[in-house]
């Protein structure tokens, strides 16, 4: 029993590490008020591209950065098309997800196959990793596992608690309130939106340089529209973005647990989009909304001279 | 210092020709911009261009696929324009396109000996509920409470997928297939007759067009469509004047639902003869028909036209998919540029931009 | 400083000028504003007050034209430059972040280091409000608060950014006479601090009672700068309108016939959920215009919704002649012979259609208008063109677009849709708000013409010249309540104005 918890501990971490990046990334986007339905595209883009730099020089670090800077860039085509020209988000976010998938094909055809050289290997901490029980559940994982962890409570923290987390979820709630007291609109949104794709494209490497590792073409295979649906469930809040990662991460590891047992893994794997439905539909009721925060102005383009 | 600053003022009328060349630059940028990113990933642009446009338009063979391949896009196409003219934003139509898929092979599977006259009626009734039923859930959740559709349609996608591939993979697995997740193929009468040796599965295109000139009447000639119009420019007029802009929401969701699970029947019907992974059924038509629709203006009979253009551009794709060893993703390239650039380019339509030098 | 070089003025504009597609809203205007008075800019709706404000605070740039602060030549390009300036603005519609608390919204875009401090904030928050009399508390939420609140917020989060000039846009349009009192107060408090005050008014009383100066605008020019003690209210009308006299337009004497809208104790809730309509009683006759007059926000709308049906009645009955509507769709109010002229003339019109096809956005459904299923479109055509050479509305065809039209032409075709249905009742909510003196007019004699042929008229409007001047009977609506139904004559205008106020209640057997 206890061998059963750890494993399914140790695997379901790893398996939401992605989908927390990629949320992460995508709350603070939405905060300010920009839907981004390009994380898939922007995840993809980082996989392939944190797998070619890894290999090129050796260094998946240097593979990791270059997927970040990569989803930054793509996430800027994006904040132009839907802060500068305000043009319909969904559309430029699904034109996004398209340009990204690709790409990354065409980038990636010559690395289908390969074995990654340098890939990110898990830490040995001293001390946790040896205990008991703990160790194989916890203290074993790369370094990237962690640090999506500690993102967490310090997002959390900008958020709700520093003068850059009000501003950010002014923008997104009341932009002409925000413009009013000086605030620059379109730079809060340009730096969210950049800092979602940062964070799609740290998840998109985490696949391919640590997880996997290796490419394959597609191989995020959905991951970022479970983002925009945890981006919900988690109802735009860094604390519950990490538990619906782990749940949603849990949900793809039980399958191999469950399989087993005639239970299908397509219908595990609709739950988490079911799930976001129903948040969806939960929330539609005004008073519920004002108290938790949905962004008010998610989706609607701010620009100052038209109300 | 000096900076300049990018102003866009909103135009009161767009002039028609206006619109068509802003439409016209905005597909030539973005054919320059796919050059660069292909010159970029060390394809040479000039000789791929050159290979779509004989693959997509240049002989008979390649003209026939591409108008098997416009089939479904217009008619998705078709029903997602008349949804977004009415501002219900369903992006759901892949998702509608492989539930419809299912219902009309589900049809088939069950009643192989029935005649095609009456088969095949039944066949795209069945895809037609099967992908109103799959949009009636956002309808519904919208109408009721308000439910933002854009998320709702997108997330039905994704259980649409996986409730195809369980049923694949499952209930729906043909027992001949050795494992692998198809159905059972289907009988002669429910496979959909094509022109000659082409893959042009003529009944689904006839239903195609009709669709477009029925959808295009239905906006222009009718009460209906008069009042899909004025909700969609604006919902409170529409309450104000006694509209019930429920209903209208339903309405749009379930037609434009329907044709696409229509455009399922159509591909799985008159191209596969089987049902199977979703992949296998449709490789994104309900996505690509968002662009169709947003090339065509929104314009249900002008979708048969950019359903055309852009269906040219999957075949071409295929072409050079073959000709330079490229994955089968290249085609997104394509389909994301363009879509960029063409709602891009409706800003030039609606506002004049300027650059403004500030001191 | 000395005598031989006064203070320069707080705020110096020069030939400001300013073009919106088809509107010249500034035409090369000059304003002086001294530091330490309070300076009313009075103008009627559209005359361009809130654009030249806008310019001030760096929301619009103007085309031409320059400012001076405190003598200094600046350009603002952003509110946030204003801000630099020491210059606040407070919109007709706030700007605060609904969700956020009083705090978040005061400090927003202000706070120093990285933290967030709350209590450091709320304490100089509480600071400022004893200071100058603002009651709030600065850890609720800014949904929780009345308009009121809100204001006070607005204006806290002015002062906590030093703002030594603050621009008040219709500062007491939402609010009651008891706030509008402590408003008027903190402002007086604020002059003897050394602050600027330039508030946006289309009320004269409001500008005698606490400006010392005032410049008047219309159609977008200056007409005059004035000492306020040394005007009145009479010269300031005149000034602003443009006209000596109040057109006295001539009112046949016509006996009232069958009564065509009974209302029972009516009930509605506002979107918020409290009570907007109290319980309200009345009946208007055939060849009768009932007028209600009111300070905007005591519940005008929802009774205009509520009579559409686009807001649920809680309690009482409705009649239209005989029919019981209360509970009504709108679509069955329409047919039954209900008509409405909304004050947001946009919401009763598609602006990016055509005018044909905004003739019949509430007849279509007519079989006169296509068989079945089907629009015929000649025939929307033809019955447009008309409409339009009955009312004379000055448009290029049919077939241009409404938002391409003037105000007053756009309201013109309004009202001939509606009155081309022949309702039993036409409903007219602020049917002249931001329309010129001619275009009023027009409409004026419209509703007049209308009352004449027999029709009963509605009239909801804000200006008490337009409720006097149109209407038989005039009842005044405050807080959800009628405190008085009265006939419309120049002796009565002295009670009006105190019932509009809340502050005298006619007894019910005495109203009319």
């Amino acid at each position: 029993m206890i061998d059963f918890l750890i494993s399914i501990v140790s695997l379901t971490i790893p398996a939401g590490t992605a989908l927390l990046y990629g949320t992460l990334g995508e709350v603070y986007a939405e905060r300010s008020g920009v839907l981004n339905l390009g994380v898939e595209g922007m995840m993809i883009m980082g996989a392939v591209t944190g797998f070619a730099v890894t290999t090129a020089t050796g260094n998946a670090l240097l593979g990791i950065l270059a997927a970040a800077i990569i989803g930054v860039l793509m996430s800027l085509v994006h904040a132009f098309a839907s802060v500068t020209l305000r043009v319909n988000q969904v559309v430029s976010g699904l034109a996004l997800t398209m340009l990204g998938l690709g790409i990354s094909g065409m980038m990636g055809k010559r690395f289908i196959g390969l074995p990654l050289a340098g890939r990110l290997t898990p830490l040995d901490i001293p001390v946790l990793s040896d205990l008991p029980i703990l160790g194989p559940m916890f203290f074993r994982f790369n370094i990237l596992v962690y640090f999506s962890i500690l993102l967490v409570p310090l997002l959390w923290f900008i958020l709700y608690k520093t003068h850059w987390g009000i501003t950010l979820r002014s923008v997104g709630e009341n932009p002409a309130a925000a413009d009013a007291m000086g605030i620059n609109v379109s730079l809060v949104r340009y730096l969210a939106v950049m800092f979602g794709g940062m964070l799609a494209g740290l998840g998109g490497a985490y696949l391919s340089v640590a997880y996997a590792p290796a490419w394959i073409e597609g191989m995020t295979a959905g991951a970022g529209w479970i983002v925009i649906a945890l981006t919900i469930f988690s109802l735009w809040d860094p604390r519950r973005a990490l538990l619906g990662a782990y749940l949603f991460g849990g949900v793809r590891v039980l399958q191999f647990f469950l399989q087993p047992l005639g239970i299908s893994p397509n219908l595990l794997n609709m739950l988490p989009f079911l799930l976001t439905i129903v948040v969806l539909w939960m929330i539609s009721e005004q008073a519920f909304r004002r108290r938790i925060g949905v962004p008010a102005a998610l989706m609607q383009p701010y620009s100052r001279e038209e109300r | 210092m000096k900076s300049f600053r990018l102003r866009m003022e909103r135009r009161l009328e767009a002039p028609r020709a206006a619109q068509v060349r802003a439409l016209a630059v905005s597909l030539f940028l973005a054919l320059i911009v796919i050059g660069l990113l292909f010159a970029l990933l060390g394809v040479n642009p000039f000789y791929a261009y050159q290979r779509i446009l004989v693959g997509g338009f240049g002989s008979l063979y390649g003209l026939s696929e591409t108008i098997a391949k416009a089939i479904p896009l217009a008619l998705a196409g078709a029903g997602l324009s008349l949804a977004f003219r009415a501002r219900v934003y369903n992006i759901g139509a892949e998702g509608q396109l492989l539930i419809g898929a299912i219902f009309g092979g589900v049809v088939a599977l069950n009643f192989p000996e029935w005649p095609r006259l009456a088969l095949m009626p039944t066949m795209f009734l069945a895809g037609f509920l099967g992908g109103a039923l799959w949009a009636s859930i956002p309808a519904l959740l919208k109408a009721r409470f308000r439910v933002d559709e854009v998320l709702t349609t997108l997330m039905m996608v994704y259980i649409a997928s996986d409730v195809v591939r369980y049923l694949v993979y499952g209930p729906l697995r043909g027992p001949e297939e050795r494992g692998f997740p198809y159905s059972s193929r289907f009988s002669a009468t429910a496979q959909l007759p094509h022109i000659d040796i082409t893959r042009i599965h003529y009944p689904t295109l006839i239903l195609a067009i009709l669709a477009a000139i029925l959808l295009y009447l239905l906006l222009e000639r009718t009460k209906l469509g008069y009042e899909i119009r004025v909700a969609g420019e604006n919902p409170a007029a529409a309450r104000y004047a006694g509209m019930d802009t429920q209903k209208i929401i339903v309405i749009v969701l379930l037609i434009s639902g329907g044709l696409a699970g229509m455009a399922g029947v159509g591909e799985v019907a008159g191209i596969h003869a089987r049902l199977s992974p979703p992949e296998g059924i449709s490789p994104g038509y309900g996505f690509t028909a968002i662009i169709v629709a947003w090339l065509a203006r929104l314009n249900p009979l002008a979708t048969l036209l950019t359903a055309f253009l852009i269906g040219g551009l999957l075949v071409g794709g295929d072409a050079i998919q073959v000709a330079l060893n490229l994955p089968a993703a290249t085609i997104q390239v394509f389909n994301g540029v363009i879509l960029l650039f063409v709602i891009a380019g409706d800003i030039f339509t609606r506002y004049r931009i300027r650059l403004e030098k500030q001191a | 400083m000395t005598d031989s070089s006064p203070t320069p003025p707080a705020v110096l504009m020069r030939g400001i000028t300013k073009r919106f597609p088809g509107v010249l809203a500034n035409d090369h205007i000059d304003l002086e504003v001294r530091q330490g008075e309070i300076h009313a800019l009075l103008g009627e709706n559209g005359a361009g007050k809130t654009t030249l404000m806008n310019i001030l605070y760096g929301i619009y740039h103007p085309d031409e034209g320059s400012i001076e602060i405190y003598g200094r030549p600046v350009s603002i390009h952003s509110p946030h430059d204003a801000i630099k300036l020491g210059i606040g603005m407070i919109h007709q519609q706030f700007r605060l972040v609904q969700t956020h608390t009083v705090v978040e919204n005061v400090i927003l875009g202000m706070g120093k280091g990285f933290v967030f401090r709350e209590k450091e904030a709320s304490e100089k928050i509480r600071e400022l409000s004893a200071r100058y009399n603002l009651k709030v508390d600065p850890d609720a939420y800014i949904w929780q608060l009345s308009a009121g609140e809100q204001q006070r917020v607005e204006i806290l989060k002015a002062l906590y950014r030093g703002a030594q000039i603050l621009i008040l846009d219709e500062p007491t349009s939402m609010l009651t006479p008891g706030e509008i009192e402590d408003l008027l107060k903190t402002l007086h408090r604020m002059t003897e601090e050394g602050h600027t005050i330039l508030f946006i008014t289309h009320k004269l009383d409001e500008v005698t009672a606490i400006s010392h100066r005032v410049t008047i605008l219309r159609q977008g020019r200056v007409i005059a700068t004035l000492e306020t003690s040394q005007t009145n209210e009479r010269e300031l009308a005149r000034l602003m309108v443009g006209r000596e006299v109040l057109f006295r337009l001539s009112k046949e004497q016509i006996q009232p016939g069958e009564v065509m809208l009974q209302v029972e104790n009516l009930q509605a809730l506002n979107d918020k959920g409290l009570f907007a309509l109290k319980g309200i009683s009345f009946t208007i006759r055939q060849g009768e215009i009932f007028g209600i007059a009111g300070v905007a926000g005591n519940g005008q709308r929802e009774l205009v919704e509520a009579l559409i049906g686009l807001r649920p009645v809680q309690a009482g009955r409705v009649f239209l002649q005989k029919d019981e509507i209360t509970h009504d769709s709108p679509r069955a109010r329409i047919e039954k012979g209900l008509a409405c002229v909304p004050s947001e003339r946009l919401t009763a019109l598609v602006p990016s259609m055509s005018v044909a096809e905004n003739m019949v956005l509430k007849s279509y459904r007519q079989p006169a208008f296509g068989r079945g299923i089907l629009l015929d479109r000649t025939t929307v055509r033809s019955y447009s063109q008309r409409l339009i050479e009955q009312y004379a509305v000055i448009t290029p065809s049919c077939d241009t677009l409404v938002k391409l039209l003037s105000g007053g032409n756009i309201q013109r075709a309004l009202l001939a849709r509606e009155l081309s249905s022949q309702p039993r009742l036409l409903i007219a909510a602020t049917p002249t708000a931001g329309l010129d003196v001619g275009a009023t007019e027009t409409i004026w004699q419209i509703l007049l013409e209308q009352r004449r042929q027999g029709r009963a008229i509605l009239l909801i409007s804000e200006d008490l010249e337009e409720v006097m001047t149109l209407s038989d009977r005039v009842a005044v609506l405050f807080s959800g309540e009628i405190m008085g139904i009265v006939r419309s004559e120049a002796q009565n205008l002295e009670k009006i104005g105190l019932m509009m106020a809340g502050a005298f209640r006619l007894p019910q057997e005495e109203w009319v």
